[in-house]
């Protein structure tokens, strides 16, 4: 290497040679510029995957394929794409919202098993008789998984803003929290029969899907999407808008940005936190509705293969940015889907790994440039 | 429901906890966050009883267990020191990429069975003694004694020698330690290296010597994110990161232990007579570890102590910060 890390410039004499590879501060970044580092970043990131695939004694070529056919290839699985995309948009843009205030809400997966719990609640308790139509039934569910997402979302808020509890270490144990609350509802009193699963909800509590209206249009037979997509879809724009548009997003980017310069211009930064981490949690909670009314139609333990985490490296692909997400859940929900059937079920947990560290590494190209120089003789 | 056994079994497992937080607690003192643990401790684990079931030998994969976790570090510490990343994201890549990595590495160990493991030892005069004996040195592998060691030997490099005074000024306040000639980024790189070494180890107690066997994620089962919460309960001491381990750990075996008996204190055991109760026994240690560390912030704020002052700061030679 003929440069060195770019800020470690050890005081060893280098190696001359006729020009010299400098790393210099960006002033200013080029739009484009991040858009190229992602790219590229995960192209490099699945380049690695690869060979270490080919290492273990796969096909990485063949696995590859695999995962675009099997998720791209025909309008069914692109639909069964787009509903593992939908809980990846919602906590995604859990994520995103929380993360630009570099609020580290771990604890989308907790949050949306929460608010799973909280739209099973209005049709398990009952809250609602049986047979209210769903014009009533699934408004109410949204309500329910949203408030029980945002309650749950609000408690490390709370704490952060008023204790300074470190919020990673809470929403994590959160996490372990919910997984043994919906543990204690589906084994004790929501089970149905002695299994470990409730009763499937009635007709009312289901999201519309299109295969719903086959009827009517014939192409849209055996099609899973539903009504969900279209919540993640109106929630980007919604977080969109709160953080590019409103004085709330103002504050949130400023306090990411610089909490000190935000606590001189008087932004109140504990209120700041608890609603942030209040509306991440509601996010979360509607990825968990919907899941439940729009996918398993009942509440049990193996809701999620790990949304709220996948969520992370979804909101970070996207560079934060809610649009992104959507672009990045979709991507990762064809991950998710092709990654089932493949053996060994680590490679789809590994390949995200990489491709988180090859995105924060490829941050790097944002902050310095390389400049090649000749050098005096 | 017999106290010494319970404790013993604190002890024993509670090494594995005393391991990662003591790993971490080098890596924060320098100035690194590495939230990765969860993923060294995976990666060593599942490289150590690889390495068992293939050679037969424990100790060799002890050895390799220790690297691997080691090896996991590198990487966060190139990301985040030479490439001044944000620390708290490489190390949630760490985990999913040690996850990842460790489930690809594992599939067909879950099939394994008896493996050489490493041998248990009593200590014969320390054995005998009263209360202490047959909790501390009756029966527990050679690791819960390394773990005797390691820490008063942590305590005193972190605390009294000129390397420790190093490593806590270049976590305190890098730019002085960089002025005094002590070379930051060489001893951060060292010291989230040495935390990833423990990470390794503490995975590698877990397969060779506390719970053997190999069972995916849940071999180590989130006692990577209780390891760093751990580490600030101690308020980033060792000796109190220690007790911490070992009283979790303890408390963890009492929640099991509770559910056996069908009367407790001469009352029917609800635990016993509902077993669905039992899922709230299972939240009470992170409901404790979240208690606990409302209670520690309180206390952090009246001592005016807490975590090294360039905790989770990149530090770029020649820029303002600290």
């Amino acid at each position: 290497m003929t440069t060195s890390a770019p800020a470690h410039q050890p005081d060893r004499k280098p190696v001359r040679l006729p020009w010299a590879i400098l790393l210099e501060r960006r002033l200013e970044i080029p739009r484009w510029l991040p858009v190229a580092t992602t790219i590229g970043a995960v192209v490099v990131a699945l380049v690695i995957s690869g060979v270490i695939l080919w290492f273990a004694g796969g096909d990485p070529i063949a696995i590859f394929i695999h995962i675009v056919r099997s998720s791209f290839g025909s309008l069914g699985v692109l639909s069964d794409t787009l509903v593992m995309a939908t809980p990846l948009i919602l906590t995604g843009l859990a994520c995103a919202l929380a993360f630009r205030m570099r609020l580290w809400n771990i604890g989308a997966e907790g949050q949306f098993l929460m608010g799973a719990w909280g739209a099973s609640a209005v049709v398990l308790i009952p809250i609602v008789p049986a047979g209210t139509p769903s014009i009533i039934t699934i408004p109410l569910m949204m309500v329910g998984g949203m408030a029980a997402g945002g309650v749950y979302g609000a408690i490390p808020g709370i704490l952060k803003a008023f204790r300074g509890v470190n919020e990673i270490i809470v929403t994590l144990m959160l996490n372990y929290i919910a997984a043994l609350w919906i543990a204690y509802w589906v084994f004790g009193p929501w089970s149905e029969a002695g299994f470990q699963l409730t009763a499937q909800f009635p007709k009312e509590a289901w999201l519309p899907r299109l295969s719903d209206y086959s009827s009517a249009v014939p192409a849209f037979s055996g099609l899973t999407v539903h009504l969900g997509l279209i919540f993640g879809l109106v929630a980007a724009m919604l977080v969109r808008f709160l953080l590019f548009r409103s004085r709330s997003g103002y504050e949130i980017r400023l306090i990411g940005d610089s909490p000190r310069a935000a606590r001189y211009a008087g932004i109140n930064v504990a209120r700041n936190t608890v609603i942030v981490f209040a509306l991440s949690g509601a996010l979360a909670g509607l990825a968990g509705m919907s899941e439940v009314s729009g996918v398993v139609h009942r509440l049990q333990q193996a809701i999620s293969p790990g949304y709220g985490f996948t969520a992370i490296i979804v909101a970070y692909i996207a560079k934060l940015h809610p649009y992104g997400v959507i672009v990045a859940a979709i991507a990762f929900g064809a991950l998710i889907l092709a990654g089932r059937e493949i053996q060994p079920s680590g490679i789809p947990a590994m390949i995200q790994g990489i491709i988180l560290f090859c995105l924060i590494a490829s941050e790097v190209a944002l902050r310095y440039r390389v400049r090649i120089e000749r050098r005096m003789a | 429901m017999d106290p010494t056994i319970i404790l013993a079994a604190g002890v024993a497992s509670g090494t594995v906890l005393l391991f990662a937080a003591v790993g971490e607690i080098f890596a924060e003192r320098a100035g690194v966050i590495n939230l990765g643990v969860e993923g060294m401790m995976l990666i060593g684990a599942v490289v150590a009883f690889g390495t068992a079931v293939a050679t037969g030998n424990a100790w060799l994969g002890l050895v390799l267990g220790t690297l691997a976790g080691g090896l996991l570090a590198v990487l966060h510490a190139v990301i985040t020191i030479s490439f001044q990343a944000e620390q708290v994201v490489s190390g949630l890549a760490l985990t999913f990429l040690g996850t990842g990595l460790a489930r690809v590495l594992g599939e067909d160990l879950s099939k394994a069975g008896a493996i050489a493991l490493l041998p248990t030892l009593t200590i014969p005069g320390l054995a005998a003694v009263p209360a202490i004996g047959p909790i501390l040195f009756t029966d527990q592998s050679v690791l819960v004694y390394a773990g005797y060691i390691v820490v008063p030997m942590a305590w005193y490099w972190i605390n009294r020698t000129r390397p420790g005074l190093h490593l806590r000024a270049v976590g305190e306040s890098p730019t002085a330690a960089d002025t005094l000639g002590v070379d930051v980024y060489r001893l951060r790189y060292a010291y989230v290296v040495v935390g990833g070494l423990f990470a390794g180890l503490a995975g590698a107690t877990i397969t060779l010597a506390i719970s053997p066997g190999w069972f995916g994620d849940l071999t180590v089962n989130g006692q990577g994110w209780i390891a760093i919460a751990i580490v600030i309960f101690a308020q980033w001491g060792v000796g109190r990161a220690a007790l911490g381990a070992y009283a979790f750990a303890a408390i963890q075996r009492l929640l099991i232990d509770i559910q056996g008996p069908e009367q407790l204190f001469g009352f029917p055991n609800p635990f016993y007579v509902n077993h669905t109760l039992t899922f709230f026994l299972g939240m009470v240690p992170y409901v404790l570890i979240i208690a606990v560390l409302v209670a520690v912030s309180g206390e952090a704020i009246r001592k005016r102590i807490g975590a090294p002052a360039a905790l989770g700061i990149s530090y770029v030679r020649g820029e303002r910060g600290h």
